[in-house]
């Protein structure tokens, strides 16, 4: 809590040191001498606005960094120093104990429980409230003592000559940097934590058996001796079941649908139908997957099935690939539908005006000319909708099964890389198992085929759009 | 030296039968391929309807739910309180530890009185919670008789509205013969009614599909989009303003540009891998909290809102960085005073979009723990929540039938706020964007 008034104390201390500096550098056009107003406001460099700003930084960036840290590590800090104030023989003996033990302390703390079942818990929490108040008291004095030492500094340098306006932009430059470092960083943190966990995940299984391996069953033996549990890695299962729901069922659905549409709203739709049917199509793409995978599960899988054993396949699935495919194709349509609605337009009028002039009929215009010129760009569409057909994950989480089975047939069940990330990463098990482990290698099998997709996809659109330029 | 050819060939008569049966053909494919796009579009539109349909159709019962009426008699002695102890200090605390139940319980035995059934099959487990809300109310109630309203069961509920197939063998329905009887019963003597499930609408996530309520899921997606928002508003919108204005052309720009490409490409579920990873493994943060949620997702959107405030930015006329310029602004000023005001309605329309994105987003939300079950509504943004989509999944995955209402429901709630926020940023291009 403290901390928060700490933060309070130091807006306002910022706001004081703004406005402060802002009106003695309003006040220094009056020190200078000079004949006119215009030449004693031309003798000050900056806006008194800018020397306002310059103090308030200099109070405020230190002293919210030194808050910022003391947030991140203060909870390990408390935890240390409340256990070392504990006697010898009251302290958790292990790092798992040491993690129970302190949950039971934070949630007295925290009023969350009534009281612990621990009775050294117990005893640790008024040692613990009494750790973190102090504390807590000594780094919001140090962030007010550095408040009012910055901006006094500030203060003290601030004069007409002073440069106070590059002095700021040269700040809100290196914001600008730093937030354009974010989207690094995030990029290296996923590559990273993705590398370091699969590298984890080879020492134990042979990444060749993972790659071509032909049986998955991830459960890892609980008992030495146990029988047919050792678990099996072998992920050929999930990329052709992937491939399958992905990139073949959904986009036998999706391709004709969505160039079709495409079709009709350039070339045909008038623009009143138009404006009916472009929302209509942003609508399907906007409704979240979780839908779509709710509708999957509980609408189109059992009329799949019922089809299924009507037509005589008596070992129909409920969680056929075919229902999730399908559905993933119709949630894809928008997608492909506005990549083709790109390529035709990038192709040049003069083309399609001189087939038209030829006497062909629109639909041969499109099909001969039209389609043909703007194929590149729609290949390169479709595969960025495969990329994210691959990567869709709670359609196949609900409407397809987890059975790691091989089979070409669509009324079956299959399981696909993003299901069984899911399904391996929401029980509750220790974190470095093989098991666990495996999702990881599994998301950095997943990481760079769409990002390959992605690239070769995008480098597919460029070039065909400078074709036509 | 060639001379033209002279191809002695009369003129193409187009009115012989043979030209106007190819013409005919021509025209006929062309019609038919013209339908086949009205058809993909038309297919589209069906789909769309009939999914809109089911759960809407499936849904709006969910904010309804059944109550039977029952005559309690808050006795002391039963409730294990008195009047002296719950007006004093710690008068809340005994207030919520009196025994409810066996009131309850009393009351509804003599509601069922003759009708052969037994209570559990009428009242909810919570049936007792209206009434400790009317004690809180009102401390005098306590030794009266109060005639009050309480939820029935789930399978009570269905039936009252007609959701269960009573010529369904007896076996295969969630409600035996006699509890039908007994149903029919009490609503002739007009102690059954349906009324707004406020309980849906106010409270958290339970295991009984008629206390189950949407609230706790709703206020959980407005502390993690509020954390996204927070994080990545700001952090792309500087972004974005610098590749655009200031960036040099060098090699650290491009490794920029091409990460923002391709984090907006990446699957949403490996996302959730790096918030496991890094924020819960690594940093240690508090696993299924909204701060988490919204750190994850802000990754996620903040290549979204870069790509729609470079194209907001970018459409600002040159004409008025130059003219700024002329004026003696620094190349800050210029941006801050001028580009970027007139940018914002695109960046703030884009940024809605994202946000509307992260809304709806389940996958990396599973990944770092937001499936826990959590039966309070959050009140931090360290404590365990839930999101709207999360929930849908949840309760999409739960066995009692009665839950494939509350699903829609949800599910309703989840498209309503979308539309909401849709419109607004539909709004806000219309009526503030400006075309040079």
């Amino acid at each position: 809590m403290s901390l928060n008034v700490a933060l309070f104390a130091l807006i306002g201390l910022t706001a004081i040191a703004y406005l402060s500096a802002r009106a003695r550098a309003t006040a220094f056009s009056g020190q200078v001498s000079g004949r006119s107003a215009a030449e004693r406001i031309s003798a000050v460099h900056s806006r008194p606005a800018y020397y306002g700003w310059y103090v308030a930084l200099w109070a405020l960036v230190p002293a919210l960094f030194l808050i910022l840290t003391w947030a991140l590590i203060s909870d390990a800090f408390i935890a240390d120093r409340t256990i070392a104030a504990l006697p010898m023989d009251t302290r958790p003996a292990d790092g798992i104990e040491r993690q129970m033990f302190l949950n039971e302390v934070r949630g007295v703390v925290s009023g969350k429980l009534a009281g612990a079942f621990d009775p050294n818990a117990d005893a640790a929490v008024p040692i613990y409230r009494h750790v973190e108040m102090q504390w807590n008291l000594v780094i919001a004095g140090l962030s007010a003592l550095l408040a009012i030492i910055g901006g006094g500094f500030a203060w003290l340098r601030i004069k007409p000559q002073f440069w106070a306006r590059p002095r700021v932009e040269r700040f809100v430059m290196v914001m600008l940097v730093l937030a354009s470092m974010v989207s690094i960083l995030t990029t290296l943190g996923i590559v990273l934590s993705l590398i370091y966990e699969s590298v984890e995940f080879f020492r134990r299984v042979s990444p060749l058996e993972f790659i071509f391996g032909t049986t998955w069953s991830p459960q890892t033996a609980i008992r030495a001796d146990q029988v047919g549990s050792s678990g099996a890695f072998g992920a050929v299962p999930l990329f052709w079941g992937t491939i399958f729901i992905g990139a073949i069922i959904a986009m036998i659905v999706a391709i004709p649908l969505g160039l079709m549409s495409a079709i009709y709203l350039t070339q045909y739709a008038k623009p009143r139908a138009r404006k009916i049917m472009k929302p209509m199509l942003e609508v399907l793409a906007g409704v979240p997957t979780v839908v779509y995978g709710y509708f999957a599960a509980l609408t189109v899988a059992p009329a799949v099935r019922d089809f299924a054993i009507s037509i005589g396949m008596s070992n129909a699935s409920s969680e056929s690939a075919l229902a999730a495919g399908a559905v993933m194709g119709i949630m894809i349509i928008p997608f492909v539908s506005s990549m083709a609605d790109d390529s035709l337009g990038a192709v040049p009028a003069a083309m399609r005006d001189g087939s038209l002039a030829m006497g062909a009929t629109p639909s041969e215009t499109i099909k001969r000319v039209l389609v043909p010129a703007a194929l590149p760009g729609i290949v390169g569409g479709v595969l960025l909708a495969v990329s994210r057909a691959i990567g869709e994950t709670m359609i196949v989480v609900m409407a397809a099964g987890l059975a790691a089975n091989m089979t070409a047939n669509p009324f079956q069940s299959v399981t696909t890389v993003t299901a069984q990330i899911v399904q391996l990463l929401t029980g509750d098990q220790e974190f470095d198992s093989a098991k666990t482990l495996s999702a990881f290698a599994l998301g950095l099998v997943l990481f760079v085929v769409t990002l390959i997709l992605n690239i070769y996809a995008l480098t597919v659109v460029k070039k065909y759009r400078e074709a036509y330029e | 030296m060639s001379e033209g050819v002279i191809i002695e060939r009369a003129p193409t008569d187009w009115a012989l039968p043979a030209m106007q049966a190819r013409i005919g053909k021509r025209y006929a494919a062309e019609r038919r391929f013209r339908m086949l796009g009205l058809g993909a579009l038309s297919l589209a539109g069906l789909f769309l309807a009939f999914l809109l349909w089911t759960i809407i159709s499936d849904g709006v019962t969910g904010f309804l739910h059944t109550q039977v009426e029952v005559t309690a008699k808050l006795d002391p002695d039963v409730l294990g309180i008195d009047a002296s102890s719950i007006s004093g200090p710690g008068g809340e605390m005994t207030l919520n530890r009196a025994n409810y139940t066996a009131v309850m319980n009393a009351a509804a035995r003599q509601r069922v009185e003759g009708l052969d059934v037994d209570i559990a099959a009428v009242i909810s487990d919570g049936a007792w919670l209206p009434l400790r809300s009317a004690l809180r109310e009102d401390h005098a109630l306590l030794g009266q008789e109060i005639t009050i309203w309480v939820p029935t069961t789930s399978a009570f509920d269905m039936l009252a509205k007609g959701s269960i197939d009573r010529n369904a063998p007896a076996d295969t329905r969630p409600v035996s013969d006699v509890q039908i009887a007994a149903f029919d019963s009490l609503k002739a003597e007009g102690a059954i009614r349906t009324r707004i499930n406020t309980t849906f609408l106010s409270q958290a996530d339970s295991t009984s599909p008629e206390l189950a309520g949407i609230w706790g899921a709703a206020k959980g997606s407005f502390l993690t989009l509020l954390i996204t928002l927070v994080l990545s508003f700001p952090i792309g919108v500087l972004t974005a303003i610098y590749l655009e204005e200031y960036a040099p052309k060098n090699r650290i720009t491009d490794i920029i540009e091409v990460s923002i490409n391709n984090l907006a490409a990446v699957p949403s579920i490996i996302f959730g891998l790096l918030g496991l990873a890094v924020f819960l493994n690594f940093f240690g943060m508090p696993r299924s909290a909204p701060i988490v949620g919204g750190l994850t997702l802000a990754l996620m959107t903040l290549p979204v809102i870069v790509i729609a405030g470079r194209v907001a930015i970018k459409s600002v006329p040159p004409s008025i960085r130059d003219a700024a310029l002329g004026v003696g602004a620094s190349p800050i000023q210029v941006v801050f005073h001028h580009v970027l005001p007139l940018a914002l309605p695109g960046i703030l329309t884009g940024t809605i979009i994202g946000m509307a994105r992260a809304l709806g987003e389940t996958a990396p939300l599973l990944m770092i723990g937001m499936r826990a079950f959590v039966a309070d509504v959050p009140s931090g943004l360290d404590t365990p929540a839930t999101v709207l989509p999360v929930q849908i999944f949840l309760w999409s995955d739960e066995v009692a039938r009665g839950f494939i209402e509350k699903t829609s429901a949800a599910i309703i709630v989840l498209l309503i706020f979308l539309l909401l926020m849709n419109g607004f940023a539909i709004y806000l291009r219309n009526k503030l964007e400006r075309r040079w």
